[in-house]
């Protein structure tokens, strides 16, 4: 437990644990406007008060919605500025920037830890290769967050807080972003001791510790090497069978429901969405694979793991 | 007294060349505070009442861009006291520390300024995605803000590097020998080295000038901190906070 104060009191760490603060404060506060907004909604279109024509936007908003900038918006910028910065200027007084010693080159420490906000994918290092871990992956987060506006075809849930009209994309986003951003960061931070090896906060940091880990390729567990030609096509069919059966299953599910959103996206948008969904799924996937069945790689060939 | 003083100071030669109006408590003058006056005049001049609620905003998008002002502020002062080579960077720090008056207030602001900034833009985008307003007609601006929070992020990591110690070195170090693996862009990545990459020519090597992280690396990551970043990332903010006016104002039931 005092190695665990020790590590979550260090100066740059001090940081995470505000942003945990912080996340687990507004996470808390935008359900809580979503489920009561939608409460306020529903019974006031109960009540004939909010004409369910008002959500699609074609109303004319009364001058009396409006009030002058200034100064009712300026006065809160500048509120919001002075608490900010005497925020600031006391974190700054009372905790200093970390200097460590000159850099050698021949010390590595132990771990090696990438910037904090980099270390959800150096989690991933632990599943995937680096190309995967450290190149796909975030570029495949960053064209993934552009594309969002594109593929969510919902037009409902624009300018206000709501859980009912957008159950898929929030939950889709915020799996993404609490658990797969924030949760591997704090636990890359706060877990992830010498060797990169998971330490619980009440255990000491043992840079000495040895975890025997027999990790095996998905073929092998059914008797074949997954060097050879065989493996290597039982893998690729194993991984491309799983975009192949997630991409047709959705679509027959929805079409045997006869659903509108199958037509309102389009096939294009479609694809996107669900190979965007299914690769995001596919590292808790893994993960999971690899912490149970100590699973190494699924598809093995000459040129890249997988 | 003070705002006596003041009132009669405008009224003198110099201070009518200075104040461009009187204030006076009208609508009219209070549309002009705004629309006259140039630091103000990003604002509308009249604001949706839902979107002054802080409960709506959480305020992220306006603390991020305040962070980005004490930032840069921040920055050019240290770069006074800063010399972008191996050999002065890390007693240029420890100078900072213990010999320039507020030198140690001054790298801890830059430092907590920016941890808080990429948890503000994190926050912003949260909240941005949990209101819908990436939604039409704000699709791009959506767009523009994930390329600023790549900035940020990339802000931050050239950064790290600068002060030239232990731990921003192989922060660096562990972040940049990502860049080995890039598929047909490094020579560890898939196809990299059937397309000839090695150590010495390919993507790692642009990016740290170099095969390790030295010198070349420090000035590459000084040159991106504290110039091309911030220049690139003021130029989408422009346009940012331009189409946020563009496109209807700030979001908002209707």
């Amino acid at each position: 437990m005092k190695n665990f104060i020790e590590i979550i009191s260090k100066p740059d760490n001090v940081a995470i644990v505000i942003m945990m603060i912080m996340v687990l404060f507004f996470t808390i506060l935008a359900f809580y406007y979503a489920i009561s907004g939608d409460r306020r909604r529903s019974r006031e279109v109960d009540h004939g008060m909010f004409p369910e024509h008002k959500a699609d936007g074609n109303d004319e908003i009364s001058p009396w919605d409006y009030a002058p900038s200034w100064p009712y918006l300026v006065r809160k910028e500048f509120l919001v500025a002075i608490i900010v910065v005497v925020f600031l200027i006391i974190w700054s007084i009372v905790l200093d920037a970390p200097l460590e010693e000159y850099p050698n080159p021949t010390r590595t420490p132990n771990p090696a830890k990438a910037p904090w906000y980099f270390l959800g994918l150096q989690e991933m290092l632990v599943y995937f290769d680096p190309w995967i871990a450290g190149v796909v992956i975030p570029t495949l987060i960053i064209i993934g967050l552009c594309l969002i506006p594109y593929i969510d075809v919902n037009p409902k849930g624009s300018g206000y807080y709501t859980w009912r009209e957008r159950k898929f994309a929030i939950s889709t986003y915020c799996f993404g972003f609490l658990l797969l951003w924030i949760t591997l960061i704090v636990n890359g931070v706060f877990m992830r001791g010498p060797g990169w090896v998971w330490f619980w906060p009440w255990q000491e940091w043992d840079p000495h510790i040895v975890t025997a880990e027999i990790n095996v390729d998905l073929p092998q567990i059914f008797g074949i090497d997954s060097r050879s030609l065989v493996g290597s096509v039982i893998g690729g069919m194993i991984t491309l069978g799983y975009f192949v059966v997630g991409i047709i299953l959705p679509y027959k599910y929805l079409k045997k429901r006869g659903s509108k959103i199958l037509v309102e996206l389009g096939i294009l948008r479609y694809l996107i969405v669900v190979v965007l969904f299914l690769m995001m799924i596919g590292l808790p996937i893994k993960m999971f694979l690899r912490l149970v069945f100590h699973i190494k790689y699924i598809w093995v060939t000459p040129w890249f793991n997988i | 007294m003070i705002k006596k003083l003041f009132d009669k100071f405008r009224q003198t030669q110099i201070g009518k060349s200075i104040f461009r109006r009187n204030y006076t408590d009208t609508t009219k003058e209070k549309m002009l505070a705004i629309h006259g006056n140039i630091f103000l005049h990003l604002h509308p001049v009249n604001i949706r009442r839902g979107a002054l609620k802080l409960g709506f905003t959480w305020a992220m998008g306006g603390i991020t861009f305040l962070l980005f002002l004490i930032l840069t502020i921040s920055g050019v002062l240290l770069m006074f006291y800063y010399h972008p080579n191996t050999r002065d960077a890390y007693l240029d720090i420890k100078d900072l520390e213990f010999t320039v008056p507020f030198g140690m207030f001054l790298r801890n602001i830059h430092r907590w300024s920016a941890h808080l900034m990429v948890i503000t833009v994190m926050l912003h985008m949260f909240r941005v995605f949990m209101t819908g307003s990436y939604k039409y007609p704000r699709q791009f601006n959506w767009v523009i803000g994930v390329v600023l929070l790549l900035l940020t992020l990339l802000l931050s990591f050239t950064g790290y590097l600068l002060p030239w110690d232990q731990l921003g070195f192989w922060a660096i170090t562990v972040g940049t020998n990502m860049a080995r693996a890039t598929p047909l862009m490094g020579h560890e990545g898939p196809f990299g080295p059937e397309l000839g990459m090695t150590a010495y020519n390919d993507i790692r090597f642009a990016l740290l000038g170099g095969s390790e992280v030295g010198s070349n690396a420090l000035l590459r990551a000084y040159i991106w901190h504290c110039i091309a970043l911030p220049l690139i990332a003021s130029l989408l903010m422009i346009v940012h906070f331009w189409r946020i006016r563009k496109d209807g104002g700030i979001s908002g039931p209707r």
